[in-house]
């Protein structure tokens, strides 16, 4: 029963996602859309990502780091090494992993407000690094980055080279989409089995989960890990759209905001990250009439959301499920 | 009687304070042996040290001849000494029976990629896991509380599901720290009953308690500390007439220490 009814939502969710929205947006008009929609996929998956960190206990507003990082791996791999995009992308996340467990293992074994300073510290420690590191190219950054090629497997075009697209956007929407929905998908199943219990284990009382003979130490590398995997996926995502990466690309600005995302969704539940980031994101756009007040009134209405929902929005779902 | 676990002159000091100080005993398989003493006498840092959550400074612990001490927590679960918390310690946010399934950890045979993928292994561990969990809590009264989240337990409840989580690992030895604390008297009656429940399951029991009636009631042997030295050991009768022991208890009510 349940599980049909899951089944049934995310068929509802995909048609939505990949037929009703490109059809809106061509119905009225409003091109641009493609370019803010992707933008909340692509952002979302880096908020995924905090809100692996969140899930283990560990408050994250370090992942403007990883995005960056992911950003320069993928670009640079394309850029002077001719390697094609669609293979750098998940380089461009392995390498973040990778470097996540070698900052982790130390940083990880600090709690609270200690950690989320450290955290906090290394989006700025990155964006230095990529001012001074000769294969950035410093401030100038990197642009003129050329659009992701195709895949074809047997001759059978799977992505059509984006070069030769009249208008990439649909399809960097679609592209991006797919692969939001991969990334949630994947999240959905590591919270739902053992490994989410123990992440939540984690989260609740490290003492007595590594009474019980959980290797908390090895737990929390893995987790970072993949939460920077995450970060690095959005990051080179992102910098193919926008065919660019400067050193203030992913700024200490967007790590906060990766965990804002995550607040506003809701941390207890793994779409939290991807409503969070859609609602904050649109709010901030739909806000810019207000002009000066802008800030003002988003900041006051996001202080508010926490003071009554405290669990984010989708708390508000999970308490009308308990009432009907 | 094999000795499961030998505490070999343990010192801890905490910079100039000596929190335990050249303790030594040995815990004999399948008994009760309770830690005493005066608040301060170090009962919790002895504890800290045996589960290997304190190196100490000098001198170490060994189970089954091996040593343990310096080892990480986690490693001296796997070998079987499990210590439970003062207080309560669970895991707050998840359910009864949740937090005895996780428990089970220890015992799972397949790898946290087996278990993300589903397959065979890993699902015939969640079976046995939800089997054991359901037979440990049945075991332990909490049967009506099972779907309950747990901090929503009341106090006897909650100590009850801290000796499960303790037994879900499979532990040899299980480390009880105040097992009774803040009790009442029907409450220890039945905490004392289930203490040696868990000792008929063939688990050898170490416990740190103040409350004496009960640890006179319940322990096959109690060794007693004051400032961190060992004054006593020996039988329940004969702690109970040991004068260095009614010395270090002077002042208290008689009531109180249990004599």
């Amino acid at each position: 029963m349940k599980r049909t009814r899951n089944i049934l939502a995310v068929a509802v969710f995909l048609l939505v996602v990949l037929v009703g929205v490109p059809w809106l947006i061509e119905a009225t008009g409003r091109l641009d859309l493609y370019y803010t929609l992707t933008s909340v996929a692509l952002l979302s998956i880096a908020s995924a990502g905090v809100w692996v960190t969140f899930y283990i206990g560990r408050i994250n507003i370090g992942q403007g780091a990883f995005a960056l990082m992911g950003g320069y791996v993928s670009a640079i791999l394309v850029v002077q090494y001719g390697v094609s995009f669609w293979l750098t992308l998940p380089l461009a996340g392995l390498f973040c992993a990778a470097a996540s467990v070698l900052i982790g293992l130390p940083i990880l074994r600090l709690r609270g407000v200690y950690f989320a300073m450290v955290t906090l510290v290394l989006t700025e420690v990155a964006r230095l690094l990529a001012l001074a590191l000769p294969i950035t190219n410093g401030a100038k950054g990197m642009v003129s980055i050329p659009l992701p090629g195709g895949i074809s497997i047997f001759g059978l075009t799977i992505l059509p080279d984006f070069a030769t697209l009249a208008n990439p956007r649909p399809a960097f929407y679609l592209v991006s989409v797919v692969l939001m929905v991969l990334c949630f998908a994947a999240l959905y199943r590591l919270v739902h089995s053992r490994i989410g219990k123990l992440c939540q284990s984690l989260q609740q009382n490290e003492e007595l989960a590594s009474s019980i003979g959980v290797n908390i130490a090895y737990l929390r590398v893995i987790a970072y890990a993949i939460s920077s995997f995450l970060g690095g996926l959005g990051g080179a995502m992102f910098v193919a759209i926008s065919q660019s990466i400067y050193p203030s690309s992913f700024t200490v600005t967007d790590s906060v905001n990766f965990m804002l995302n995550c607040f506003l969704g809701g941390l207890g539940h793994v779409f939290g990250p991807m409503i969070g980031t859609f609602v904050l994101y649109f709010g901030w756009d739909f806000l810019f009439e207000t002009g000066e007040f802008q800030l003002l009134i988003f900041s006051s209405v996001l202080i508010a959301l926490m003071l009554f929902l405290p669990n984010g929005l989708l708390s508000l779902r999970l308490f009308g499920k308990k009432q009907g | 009687m094999t000795e499961l676990l030998q505490i070999k002159a343990v010192t801890k000091r905490f910079g100039g304070l000596v929190a335990v100080n050249n303790v030594s005993f040995a815990v004999r398989e399948r008994e009760i042996l309770s830690v005493i003493g005066p608040n301060g006498a170090g009962k919790s840092t002895l504890f800290k040290l045996i589960s290997s959550f304190l190196n100490p400074t000098s001198g170490e612990v060994l189970f089954r001849g091996e040593r343990i001490s310096g080892l990480a927590p986690h490693i001296v679960a796997r070998k079987g000494v499990v210590r439970t918390f003062q207080e309560t310690t669970i895991f707050k946010g998840m359910t009864v029976r949740d937090n005895v399934i996780i428990a089970h950890h220890l015992r799972s045979n397949a790898s946290l990629a087996g278990f993300y993928l589903g397959t065979n292994t890993a699902r015939r561990d969640e079976d046995e896991f939800g089997r054991s969990a359901d037979e440990i809590i049945d075991f332990l009264d909490l049967g009506a509380q099972r779907h309950e989240i747990a901090s929503t337990l009341p106090h006897g409840h909650l100590r009850a599901l801290g000796i499960a989580i303790g037994l879900a690992t499979n532990p040899t030895v299980l480390l009880l720290d105040e097992p009774f604390a803040g009790m009442n008297h029907d409450e220890t009656v039945r905490a004392v009953e289930m203490v040696r429940g868990v000792r008929k399951r063939g688990v050898t029991v170490l416990l740190v308690e103040h409350d004496m009636p009960a640890v006179m009631n319940i322990s096959d042997r109690i060794v007693v500390l004051n400032f961190g030295v060992k004054i006593a050991e020996g039988t329940p009768k004969e702690i109970q007439e040991n004068e260095k022991v009614i010395e270090a208890y002077l002042g208290a009510e008689d009531e109180t220490i249990g004599f």
